[in-house]
């Protein structure tokens, strides 16, 4: 059994965001941390390698300086990890990811029991839209927003977060599921996983690699073959400054009150 | 000369940073405040491997090297030296002695025990009457058949009260003097073991300190820790290592107290402009970053020379002291920075500033380490 986690490294927002002429982001000149839902999705897998012993696999698509993510998260606990990385690849939008991605995962190849996880979504584009994706081209059953994973056998048992509750799906493997952060506390790095980190298998998928497989149409990856065109990108313009009132007192319900009124709000 | 640190030495810097800012800095104020071992954090930090870290891998721990020692006690310092000082304690004084002179067995037998096993280690040496003359320590231990009998008290042990193994310094033979010094590694269950009084201290309150009391206490003969006779050369080694962490401790204390009056004084609006605006705040902050820079060099160049010499004593004692040294002048001058908001508990520089003190006092006192450094440069 082995579970093959797919992971982005993203622009750390909580710092500069630089976004390029071309309307795509400039993730050279900004800092970077591994997406926060995909550190959900390989706290799932990590939980059920302490359970099972199974061999989880930490799966990027990215420039070479990802490497460094991957290291952090074999730090963690995951066993080896797949680097796909090549020019050809390079601006790929999220129909041409995922047709990528699957590729990688069809190259490793995927039994019975295997498991892909997925984070619900990247900081950076939102879309929520790789996952589900690469689920579609492999063929796999899919459920997204998992907020608990249960397994038992051959088949998992998935708490689906709606908006206003959850529903109960068994799906049986292999299968793709995408991880919320109620789904559990991602773990830190250990000390004994970083002193092994380097020394763990590290392997880079190549254009020349995946070209050839089925699940690639040579002709829709990379900036130039994604079906998605940027037409504008730009920053929102600052909100006003907001007004605080304090105190839990009459006056300054009044005070609330009157200042809703005077907008229509109320 | 390549002041770069190695991609794991960074990691661990990058993974005790996030621990300790998401787990240890929002509980530092109240374990301060109510004098409470942090259970749940050391416990933590067993699970992720910085508790034990330096133990080879083959005896539990994670092969740390001392470089990646020092930056996991520095990035926890900043925060909590409390909890810095736990580590340190665990790590240097007692995993480290072992390390360095356990039989292959006392190896097998207690480092898992230090790592995987979760228990808590401590090192007694200091007496009532034998502080920073360590030579005198009245505590004595004779063999009697298969096992010696120790009779003694030591004092100001951190982890006292919580630690499980603890590395102790017994008279063999008083007509010797300093070569009648013998180690052993005492377990808190072995008959005759207690545990006395738990000191009230000006700071550090997160970190247990006790008097540990050895009445008849029986320890077994294969529990000697090297060679009889050789204890207080054991000792001066240990704490050579062990001078590494403090000195690693207070520069975190100071960072720590660097990084609160920056942001203070960057929001702190005085006659018309943050404060840090003023030339006296600009040039108080230089003073600091340079102190912090310079016991930075001195702390790592201290572990290094541990990694790769066979004698580090001059280095680990100058970090010790330049950054103990330094750690109280930061503290001092980041609590002014703050004026009243800073001697309030609702701010950390007043715990910052008491906990910085115990570092020129602990693990040979600065005057000891001047001893210590003239001694070497005169020759």
């Amino acid at each position: 059994m082995k579970i093959i986690v797919c992971v982005k490294q993203v622009p750390d927002t909580s710092g500069k965001v630089a976004v390029k002429p071309d309307g795509t982001l400039d993730r050279a000149s900004m800092q970077t941390i591994t997406n926060p839902d995909d550190l959900n999705a390989v706290e799932a897998a990590l939980k059920l390698k302490d359970e099972t012993g199974c061999e989880v696999i930490v799966v990027t698509m990215g420039p070479p300086p990802a490497e460094g993510m991957l290291r952090e998260l074999l730090a963690r606990g995951a066993d080896r990890a797949v680097l796909i990385s090549a020019r050809e690849f390079g601006g790929s939008d999220t129909y041409a990811t995922s047709q990528i991605i699957a590729a990688a995962i069809d190259h490793m190849g995927l039994e019975n029991d295997d498991i892909v996880f997925c984070g619900r979504q990247a900081i950076d584009g939102d879309t929520a839209q790789v996952g589900p994706q690469i689920a579609e081209k492999l063929g796999l059953p899919q459920v997204t927003y998992a907020q608990d994973i249960k397994k038992d056998g051959d088949s998992l048992t998935i708490q689906r977060a709606l908006e206003d509750g959850y529903m109960t799906i068994k799906v049986k493997t292999p299968c793709l599921i995408t991880c919320i952060k109620e789904l559990n506390e991602p773990r830190y790095m250990s000390v004994g996983g970083i002193y092994e980190a380097y020394e763990k298998p590290m392997e880079v998928y190549d254009y020349n690699l995946l070209k050839d497989n089925p699940l690639i149409d040579v002709n829709n990856i990379g900036l130039a073959g994604s079906p998605t065109n940027i037409l504008i990108s730009f920053t929102p313009p600052q909100k006003g400054a907001g007004q605080m009132l304090e105190g839990a007192d009459q006056a300054t319900c009044d005070k609330l009150a009157g200042i809703l009124a005077e907008k229509h709000i109320i | 000369m390549e002041f770069k640190l190695s991609r794991e030495q960074e990691l661990v810097r990058k993974m005790v940073r996030e621990f300790t800012e998401n787990e240890i800095a929002p509980i530092a104020a109240e374990t301060d405040r109510t004098s409470q071992y942090p259970a749940q954090t050391i416990d933590d930090l067993f699970r992720y491997g910085v508790m034990g870290m330096i133990v080879p891998k083959e005896y539990g721990g994670a092969g740390a090297d001392d470089l990646s020692g020092a930056i996991a006690i520095e990035e926890i310092s900043k925060a909590c030296a409390s909890t810095g000082d736990i580590v340190a304690t665990h790590n240097g004084l007692c995993c480290g002695p072992i390390i360095a002179y356990g039989t292959e067995e006392q190896k097998q037998k207690y480092l898992p025990m230090l790592t995987k096993g979760r228990k808590v280690g401590a090192f007694c040496l200091t007496e009532a009457d034998a502080g920073s003359d360590a030579s005198k320590g009245t505590t004595t231990a004779v063999l009697d058949g298969d096992h010696y009998v120790l009779n003694g008290s030591k004092i100001f042990i951190t982890n006292g009260y919580v630690a499980d193994i603890f590395v102790v310094f017994a008279m063999t033979d008083p007509s010797k003097g300093t070569k009648g010094i013998s180690a052993f590694i005492v377990e808190k269950d072995f008959p005759g073991f207690a545990v006395g009084k738990h000191e009230v201290k000006m700071g550090l309150h997160g970190s247990p300190t006790a008097e540990i009391i050895f009445q008849d206490c029986i320890v077994p003969k294969e529990n000697l820790l090297g060679v009889e006779g050789k204890g207080f050369s054991i000792a001066m080694a240990t704490l050579d290592g062990g001078r590494i962490g403090i000195a690693a401790q207070a520069l975190g204390i100071a960072e720590g107290a660097y990084q609160e009056a920056m942001d203070f004084a960057k929001v702190r609006v005085q006659f018309g402009r943050p404060i840090a605006k003023f030339q006296n705040s600009q040039f108080v902050f230089a003073d600091m970053y340079v102190g912090i820079e310079a016991g930075q060099l001195l702390t790592y160049k201290a572990a290094v020379a541990k990694m790769t010499q066979k004698r580090f004593t001059v280095e680990a004692a100058t970090a010790k002291l330049f950054c103990s040294e330094m750690a109280n002048k930061v503290t001092t001058k980041a609590l002014q920075m703050c004026g009243g908001y800073g001697y309030t508990n609702d701010y950390p520089l007043e715990r910052m500033m008491r906990d910085a003190k115990i570092t020129e006092i602990y693990e040979g006192t600065s005057e000891i380490q001047r001893v210590v450094i003239s001694g070497n440069i005169l020759r």
